[in-house]
């Protein structure tokens, strides 16, 4: 109990809260996009890694619960830090001044992480539950089949992410939000190692070049899906 | 030079207080920011009006008891310089200054740009000292201390405990100040044995008082006058972490 007060009452426990659930959640960003990029391995190899996850439910459920604790718990401590953060403000200083060597993305993590949650929303409506009125593609992703090459009848995640992907209105909000989390990594990465106190004046510049290399790459691999359908290169 | 204030004016707590603007004429640029508002005081009380009230000490940039934001930056600005060792010569004839008080929830307004920084003195009684007995005087090479410790604890011992980290982050957090404190004693032996019980006290402290929590903007070792590094905090982080795990589930 004392450590779970710790962790929830305190503002040091909230902190390291965020940086445990934020790393937690870059984990699992990482690894979904190095499934996704499978799509450039072409239909075969994409379709099996998906017919694997989907017909493993002791492996995908635990995962999509844990996922969901995951989000609640960064999503609440920023909510309750941020309303602490108001609270110790009350008046203003005359003509809002930027604050002082403060990164645009430092400033904005409540923003681009709230635009995020929107996307992963919009995206499981999309790609999970396959919600036809969301795909603007005007067919049922449920119906699009593929039979693999040992014969086995499963979905094809492939036809669906090209479909997906070809409405240009749902490619660009894709492109933003993966814009979006690259700026909130870029700040991200780094604060999680400050607030997990694995930083030091050696370590620090390091650090903060890593947490850009990282959004970065995230942002690349990601966005080059979509960019791929759109432009044919990936049909 | 000739200036023109725009200063936070406030009777009491109570006053919900405003800006007034003053003329600061014949202005040396060899003066200190603190002198300057001299000037303005004594015309001001020979106009028979109420002095701007402010607070200062040393004058030397040693006590942190000077404490303004000057044109939105708490202390004006100018790297490593507190706002009384800041001198007119960094501004322009014709400028219109702007002078507040430190503004956090914590550190209530007392009079004009006074506030009240008794939540730092609270924290420091909660867990910033080290508890030792009397006796003899121990043998000063008895207690070996590694260079780069000494010198690390020195960085964060440089704190002076004016509260212009506070006022600069962006969520008046009182992290870089409290985590110098944790650092510069739990760095050196003597404070090591208090350790963790000072990072859980000094902490609950801190947010019992009310400040905001750090989102590692860097504000705060932008603004601090004697440079006390961002990282301290991450130390602190650390040392939180540790003390939280020793105690158990
Ligand atoms: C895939 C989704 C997300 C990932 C990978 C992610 C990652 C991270 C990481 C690594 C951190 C640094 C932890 C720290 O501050 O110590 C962080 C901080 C933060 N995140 Fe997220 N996050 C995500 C979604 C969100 C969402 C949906 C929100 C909105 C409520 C959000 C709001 C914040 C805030 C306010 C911070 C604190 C910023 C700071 O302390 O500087 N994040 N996030
Ligand atoms: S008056 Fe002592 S530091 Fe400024």
């Amino acid at each position: 109990m004392k450590l779970l007060a710790g962790l929830f009452n305190s503002s040091l426990g909230k902190k390291l809260l965020m940086a445990l659930t934020g790393a937690a959640l870059l984990l699992f960003v990482i690894g979904h996009l190095v499934g996704n990029l499978q799509i450039f391995f072409g239909p075969e190899v994409l379709n099996a890694y998906g017919h694997f996850l989907q017909s493993n439910v002791e492996i995908i459920w635990p995962a999509r619960l844990g996922l969901l604790l995951t989000v609640a718990l960064h999503i609440w401590s920023a909510i309750r830090l941020t309303a602490e953060n108001r609270a110790a403000r009350p008046i203003p200083y005359a003509g809002n001044p930027a604050p002082a060597a403060a990164t645009y993305a430092s400033r904005t993590m409540m923003m681009s992480g709230l635009i995020v949650a929107s996307f992963i929303v919009y995206h499981l409506l999309h790609f999970t539950v396959k919600t036809p009125q969301v795909n603007f593609a005007g067919e049922d992703f449920h119906k699009l089949t593929y039979q693999l090459a040992n014969g086995t009848e499963c979905h094809d995640v492939y036809a669906m992410m090209i479909a997906g992907f070809r409405q240009p209105l749902v490619a660009g909000f894709y492109l933003l939000a993966m814009f979006l989390l690259c700026l909130h990594l870029s700040h991200g990465v780094q604060a999680a190692f400050h607030s997990l106190g694995l930083k030091n004046k050696a370590w620090s510049p390091a650090l903060s070049t890593f947490g850009y290399v990282v959004a970065g790459a995230i942002f690349l691999g990601y966005a080059s899906i979509p960019l791929a359908v759109l432009t044919g290169i990936v049909r | 030079m000739n200036l023109t204030l725009k200063v936070w004016r406030q009777k009491n707590a109570d006053d919900p207080g405003q800006f007034e603007t003053y003329d600061a004429p014949g202005i040396i640029p060899d003066m200190s920011f603190l002198e300057m508002l001299d000037v303005v005081n004594d015309q001001l009380i020979a106009a028979g009006k109420e002095p701007i009230a402010f607070d200062s000490d040393c004058r030397e940039g040693i006590c942190g008891t000077c404490s303004l934001v000057i044109n939105g930056t708490p202390h004006g600005g100018q790297k490593a310089t507190t706002a009384c060792q800041l001198h007119m010569r960094h501004f322009s004839d014709g400028d219109t200054i702007t002078i507040e008080p430190w503004r956090a929830r914590p550190f209530p307004v007392l009079r004009d740009l006074v506030v009240d920084r008794g939540a730092f003195d609270r924290i420091i009684q909660a867990g910033g000292f080290v508890s030792v007995n009397t006796g003899g005087t121990p043998e000063a090479n008895g207690l070996p201390v590694l260079k780069d410790d000494a010198d690390l604890a020195m960085d964060a011992a440089q704190c002076i405990g004016c509260g212009a980290c506070v006022a600069a982050c962006k969520n008046a957090s009182a992290m870089l100040f409290v985590s110098a404190k944790i650092s510069h004693l739990g760095l050196l032996p003597q404070g090591k044995v208090e350790k963790d019980r000072r990072a859980l006290k000094m902490v609950a402290q801190m947010d019992q008082e009310g400040f905001g929590n750090c989102t590692v903007t860097g504000s705060c070792e932008a603004v601090c006058p004697k440079e006390i590094s961002i990282n301290f905090i991450a130390r602190m982080n650390g040392d939180y972490a540790v003390a939280l795990l020793k105690q158990g589930a």
